[in-house]
């Protein structure tokens, strides 16, 4: 397991950088064989989802948790705080305003993470392709593992979406962190091409 | 004790199926709520599944020591709540380190986790944390006013601050059990233990729906893992405290399960069907009813 943060523990902080570290991310290899299948296959059936609806989509995820369809059955919950989950379900349009807090909420997750675009305008930005103020491709600025499209799409579609997203982990082929970190710059570019009050770090944590 | 290295052996198969235990019984508890709510629920092998998962995450973020120290301290609470009590009477590789006097020490390790975590939470620098704290230590601080009292009166009824002995006086029917020898002392303890059990409706410090799952807001990874084990021992060792103290203890483990199992779907019913308290109204709540019931249970011992 990598510590973050602990690389530059020694150095003298004020208050305001002892609360945060803005090291760059590292991508923290797989382990070969079969305790990686393991934990996969556990990922796969333990997925804890960020409860941040980010837009419109995120009526949708409402019945997902209740009796109707309920989720829990696949072991899936939500989760209030990025720090413990590891599902991010961008829920519908981002706009440039909310983009900034899913960044920070997605920098925040811890390594095995995935992100799920809900909706079309996650694609290619669905109904609001030429809008002033939201983006058109979700992947430009943070790595997607499933696109569910649809407007909306329905929560048998979500349902379907997550089996989708399982296989792909349980194949070993959802590394979007590692992705993430590895082309660090290039996320980054993109993000600060659109985010124009850049006033954060650049990566938080 | 004649043989260290044989209570110790013994400890940690105890603490083996205790852990094993606690973590079925969490997945049944998972499955009981969620059938109440007509979901199905996840499966009952569900916990083991999260625990493995929040091992196998790749990164952590540290804040510090204390905030390291933070899920040991709460882990030890936990594991230290379980190694000095009596599990089973009268089976030797059932009594951990039970010793006299052991009731004491007890009751200092139900909160010992609790002001480790308030430590290590509070240093996460998350502004949540520390409202979560407040709220957990205040909550069980005044569930502990009836329990304590309730343990005063059990500890005058029989004479002695062990357990062994309040579970062996206890021995030979219902009749003996203290439910039924001192139902004043129980009623106030089984109050106290509503507030300790972590379900509704006293769990506004750690309900996600509230201030964002109260003081592990920032914990991830491995420090996640240690208290989701930690969860697991620290409520069947609660569990089994209140079936020593109030229920007869066990002799043997179906007696064990049934009774335990019982115990816990009194929190887990009285839950699922209530709201869930403010801090100031389960406070009054604890403060008004079970302490005056924990005071007339002393009381009647005192003259």
């Amino acid at each position: 397991m990598t510590m973050i943060g602990e690389e530059n523990k020694n150095e003298k902080k004020n208050f305001d950088t002892e609360l945060f570290c803005d090291a760059v991310p590292k991508e923290v290899p797989r382990i070969n064989g079969i305790i990686q299948k393991f934990y996969d296959w556990a990922q796969a059936n333990s997925l804890w989802i960020l409860a941040f609806g980010t837009g419109c989509g995120s009526i949708e995820m409402r019945p997902l948790y209740t009796a109707r369809y309920d989720i829990s059955r696949f072991g899936m919950a939500p989760r209030p705080t990025p720090r413990q989950s590891n599902l991010f379900i961008i829920s519908g349009y981002a706009s440039v305003k909310t983009l900034k807090r899913i960044v920070r909420s997605y920098e925040q997750m811890q390594n095995p993470k995935f992100v799920m675009g809900l909706g079309s305008c996650t694609v290619n930005g669905g109904m609001y392709w030429d809008s002033y103020n939201t983006i058109n491709r979700l992947d430009h600025y943070i790595p997607v593992d499933t696109y569910v499209a649809g407007c909306m799409p329905r929560p048998e579609a979500l349902i379907a979406g997550f089996e989708d997203l399982k296989k792909r982990i349980k194949e070993g082929r959802a590394e979007g962190a590692n992705e993430y970190a590895k082309n660090f710059e290039w996320y980054k570019a993109n993000q600060k091409k659109v985010i124009k009050d850049w006033d954060m770090p650049d990566y938080n944590w | 004790m004649e043989n260290f290295w044989t209570t110790l052996l013994y400890a940690f198969i105890s603490m083996f199926i205790i852990f094993n235990y606690g973590m079925v019984l969490g997945g049944v508890v998972y499955k009981i709520i969620a059938r109440v709510h007509g979901r199905f629920g996840p499966p009952v092998w569900q916990p083991y599944i999260n625990l493995v998962k929040v091992m196998g995450v790749r990164t952590a973020i540290s804040h510090g020591i204390m905030f390291w120290l933070g899920p040991v301290f709460r882990f030890t609470g936990g594991i230290g709540l379980f190694l000095f009590m009596p599990v089973l009477f009268g089976v030797p590789w059932m009594q951990n380190f039970s010793f006299s006097g052991d009731l004491l020490l007890v009751i200092y390790f139900i909160f010992f986790g609790q002001l480790g975590m308030a430590l290590g939470a509070a240093e996460s620098g998350h502004p949540y944390s520390p409202m979560g704290i407040m709220r957990g230590l205040s909550q069980v601080t005044a569930s502990e006013v009836p329990f304590a009292l309730a343990v005063i009166a059990l500890a005058a009824q029989h004479g002695t601050l062990s357990i062994t002995e309040i579970v062996a006086a206890q021995q030979g029917g219902i009749a003996n059990w203290n439910i039924v020898t001192n139902p004043v002392a129980t009623l106030a303890g089984m109050m106290a233990f509503l507030g300790m059990m972590m379900h509704a409706p006293f769990n506004l410090h750690i309900a996600p729906q509230e201030i964002p799952i109260g003081p592990p807001t920032e914990y991830q990874s491995n420090f996640l893992s240690y208290m989701q084990a930690n969860r697991a021992f620290f409520a069947s060792a609660k569990l089994i405290l209140f079936m020593n103290l109030f229920f007869g203890g066990a002799t043997n483990i179906p007696v064990l399960v049934g009774k335990t199992f019982s115990l816990y779907m009194i929190t887990v019913f009285i839950g699922v069907v209530n709201p869930r308290f403010t801090l100031e109204n389960s406070i009054r709540w604890f403060i008004r009813i079970p302490t005056v019931t924990g005071i007339i249970a002393v009381l009647i011992y005192t003259f």
